[in-house]
């Protein structure tokens, strides 16, 4: 580090370059912040330590048949199961049909079996007394400007009320919010009505419910746990498929689209053409500089050091522009979210993708410094100060 | 003062360069080719438009000895072309696909307030009402062309050994009729009454055992696959089957989701909304199936078409300054050369016409090269998502000419901004300071 300062001064020798080579750079990373946020989260859905001790019993028909509501009971006898409980798809829709929110009508003890999910006590103490409550999600909240206490209209794609039209009223009792330091996830576009309350209200769902979930007490067992539960209605009219949260969720994305090919192949494209902007700059660097490095080598410098200096200063340049563009898509990206308004949901930036980033920055330094640090070390003294 | 100047100076252009990009994107192909006639007359006819052009041959002419720095241009540019162009063939693809499953005379009646096929329930006398309508066209025997469905989602497994869903569309032999452009490819059609299954090509493509003469598990009963048919849109990744047979499967009693209905003319829509509107018994709600495809695929089309462009405007923000970074050493080397041009009497604009030609020209070798490597790579690739959230639509990416012509105006205003700057760079250079470097 003693040379530091010769390294940046060789950097900033012409300023319009670095600035220029910077942008280019802040700009692949700032694409690369916003893709890998999407990625990470993708690869982390479900994936939580509670999300293992989880198990999701549905119809082995189709995600959208139900399931008799007799089979709570025989699910709770099942050896290392601890706790069930049951919801189903509301559809609910707000302002217009289009703009379908993820509504379920779930049992009392829902919550109970996300302890990642937060809610105040007198909340859910007043959730539980409200019959057409509702728990709403912090994101969903902000998005429509939503008070608690507030009554809103919800119009069901699917469910008609007890009036016979498909719209139905409920009142905001509570909001639905991340433990502290943990990420609620899926939670924070989600809205909780009671079961009973929608099942006494329509006329199409009689003593069936969407789907079940369950808690092993311990997670190694819970295959055999998932196959005796699926043994109960085997043969049955309602047979079922039970996995772990965690592998139906990813079930479900693979299907969405395959986003890791995609974000994949643009991250590619991106840091091929940075690739071959940035070795550009540093081998036109080096060059203009021939004179400079055969001094520096004549005054005593060894090779050894002339190539680490080349290649410190190409992993600086690389490291300056993708930590102000990784810090830019961490500022954008809420920003980025506010404004779609619930359209582009990016998340925040997390540790992994500045680990990975900041990885990816010091490979690129140093596959870009390489040539020309080769061409530097290698420098002929007297040829170079000939100017041949 | 000069500072002041400078900044005004450097203001202006700015706006120059913002109203320029914006002409540039909203004019029409024509305009653009109008400019580059009108550009080429005065190329051959003024004495600066000649000029212009011999500075120009001087520069592409000795291309070659930049060609490592140049090469950067042309690659950062079709990287950035490529990505943008993939993008939008998604977005075009799956647009394509569900937009052209509907037709202008043919109808689709749902209950009031659904907005898809699958959270809808029409009763077995809304479907007899909806089949007297007037409007409704009648074939020889003199039946109406209305075709009552029912549409569930099973599980089936998909290729890469998970399970996925399928759309089960239970139809009637009305639905042949109604879809005159669905063509049976393999086997026959399924006989009424029977576990029999017809399958799109798509959800052939996608999922395991779906092959004419295998046996499939839907829920605890066995099906067996009988025909393919192929029809170029999303009903391709549909599996079909007799409506009876899915109805008594999936617990759906005698109530149907949709009526697909053929209309006696296009022009006899807005009648026959009319006369469902006016029977009391009826509360549903029809739409040509042409709007009622379009509105199903807007959503996801706008979030894919805004992703493709915010991806590829922050990527051609990277490779405008790749483009500004070798330009300006281009002319950084050309500066001796240019300067004595200037000394022996050429005046600034044929420089600058110059240098912006020769970046004009690498940004559409670079526009050139993304599009085409898009079409090479992309064009007709099978991607899947999950339609109305629960089951598989299949569509390929449609790299179209409108999406390569869009990818070549993108690659040209990046090599606009990219050479504009390194251009006026060169025209103002002190030619005696010029001559003296080096």
């Amino acid at each position: 580090m003693k040379y530091f300062h010769l390294v940046w001064a060789a950097l900033f020798r012409r300023k319009t370059r670095t600035f220029l080579t910077l942008a280019s750079i802040l700009a692949a990373f700032l694409l690369f912040g916003m893709l890998d946020g999407i990625r990470t989260t993708f690869a982390q859905l479900g994936q939580s330590a509670d999300g293992a001790q989880r198990l999701q019993t549905t119809s082995r028909l189709s995600i959208v048949e139900t399931l008799p509501i007799s089979l709570e009971s025989r699910i709770r006898r099942v050896d290392n199961i601890e706790e069930v409980t049951w919801a189903n798809w509301f559809g609910g829709a707000y302002q217009n049909p289009r703009n379908q929110l993820f509504t379920f009508a779930v049992a009392p003890n829902y919550l109970d079996l996300y302890p990642e999910v937060d809610v105040e006590p007198a909340q859910l103490e007043a959730w539980k007394r409200t019959r057409d409550g509702i728990l709403v999600g912090q994101q969903m909240m902000t998005r429509f400007g939503w008070k608690v206490g507030q009554r809103i209209p919800l119009q069901s794609t699917i469910f008609p009320n007890s009036d016979g039209t498909l719209n139905w009223s409920f009142e905001i009792v509570g909001v639905l919010r991340g433990k502290e330091g943990r990420s609620a996830g899926f939670t924070d576009a989600l809205i909780l009505m009671h079961y009973d309350y929608f099942e006494e209200a329509t006329p199409y769902v009689d003593d069936t419910v969407g789907w079940y979930i369950s808690r092993v007490s311990d997670v190694n067992r819970s295959d055999a746990a998932a196959k005796a539960i699926d043994a109960l209605s085997a043969n049955s009219p309602n047979e079922t498929k039970t996995m772990n949260e965690q592998a139906a969720m990813a079930a479900q994305l693979n299907q969405m689209a395959d986003i890791g090919l995609i974000v994949g192949s643009i991250m590619g494209a991106v840091f091929f053409t940075l690739l071959l902007l940035t070795g550009n700059t540093m081998a036109q660097a080096v060059r203009e500089r021939t004179f400079e490095l055969a001094v520096l080598k004549t005054i005593g410098f060894t090779s050894a050091s002339v190539l680490g200096m080349v290649l410190a200063e190409s992993i600086l340049l690389v490291v300056l522009g993708g930590v102000l563009g990784l810090g830019l898509a961490a500022v954008l990206s809420p920003v980025v979210t506010a404004a779609s308004n619930g359209v582009i949901s990016l998340p925040a930036i997390g540790w992994q993708s500045w680990a990975l980033g900041l990885g990816l920055m010091v490979v690129i330094g140093l596959l870009v410094g390489a040539l020309p640090a080769m061409r530097a070390m290698r420098l002929n003294i007297v040829d170079a100060l000939a100017g041949r | 003062m000069t500072t002041l100047k400078k900044l005004l100076r450097g203001f202006g252009l700015f706006l120059l360069l913002a109203v320029f990009l914006a002409a540039w994107i909203v004019l029409p192909w024509q305009a653009l080719v109008g400019i580059a006639v009108l550009f080429a007359l005065w190329m051959a006819f003024t004495r600066s438009g000649r000029q212009a052009a011999s500075v120009t041959r001087v520069g592409v002419g000795t291309l070659r000895q930049r060609l490592g720095a140049s090469s950067v241009v042309v690659i950062g540019i079709a990287g950035v072309v490529g990505v943008l162009v993939a993008l939008l063939a998604m977005a075009e693809g799956y647009r394509h696909t569900v937009s052209s499953s509907g037709s202008d005379d043919t109808a689709i009646v749902l209950r009031g307030g659904s907005s898809a096929e699958l959270m809808s329930v029409v009763s077995r006398e809304a479907i007899t009402a909806i089949e007297r309508a007037p409007e409704v066209a009648r074939d020889a025997e003199g039946r109406p062309l209305a075709s009552a469905e029912l549409v569930v989602s099973a599980n089936v497994v998909r290729r890469d050994g998970e399970d996925g869903s399928v759309t089960l569309r239970g139809v009637g032999d009305m639905a042949w009729a109604v879809r005159p452009d669905l063509e049976l490819v393999e086997g026959r059609r399924f006989e009424t009454g029977r576990r029999e299954l017809v399958v799109g090509k798509g959800a052939q493509r996608q999922f395991v055992g779906l092959d004419p003469g295998k046996e499939i598990r839907l829920g605890s009963q066995v099906w067996t696959v009988v025909g393919v048919f192929e029809s170029g849109d999303a009903m391709e990744s549909e599996m079909w089957a007799d409506a009876e047979v899915v109805a008594s499967t999936f617990n759906r009693g005698s109530s149907r989701a949709s009526v697909f209905a053929r209309l006696t003319d296009p022009k006899a829509f807005n009648a026959f909304k009319a006369t469902l509107a006016a029977d009391p018994r009826l509360q549903v709600e029809a739409d040509t199936t042409a709007d009622y495809f379009a509105s199903q695929s807007e959503a996801l089309t706008r979030v894919l078409r805004v992703i493709g462009i915010v991806v590829g405007s922050i990527m051609a923000i990277g490779a405008v300054f790749g483009a500004l970074n070798t330009m300006f050493a281009t002319v950084a080397s050309r500066a001796r050369e240019i300067a004595t041009l200037r000394a022996i009497g050429f005046r600034g604009m044929p420089v600058v016409v110059a240098v912006m030609l020769e970046t004009m020209l690498l940004a559409l070798l670079g526009g050139l090269l993304g599009g085409l490597l898009a079409w090479l790579v992309f064009n007709g690739y099978t991607a899947s998502t999950l339609a109305g959230g629960v089951a598989s639509l299949s569509f390929e990416f449609r790299v179209s000419p409108e999406l390569l012509w869009q990818g070549l105006k993108w690659a040209l205003a990046i090599g606009f901004v990219g050479g504009l700057f390194p251009a006026l760079r060169a025209a103002t250079l002190p030619v005696t300071d010029a001559l003296r470097a080096m």
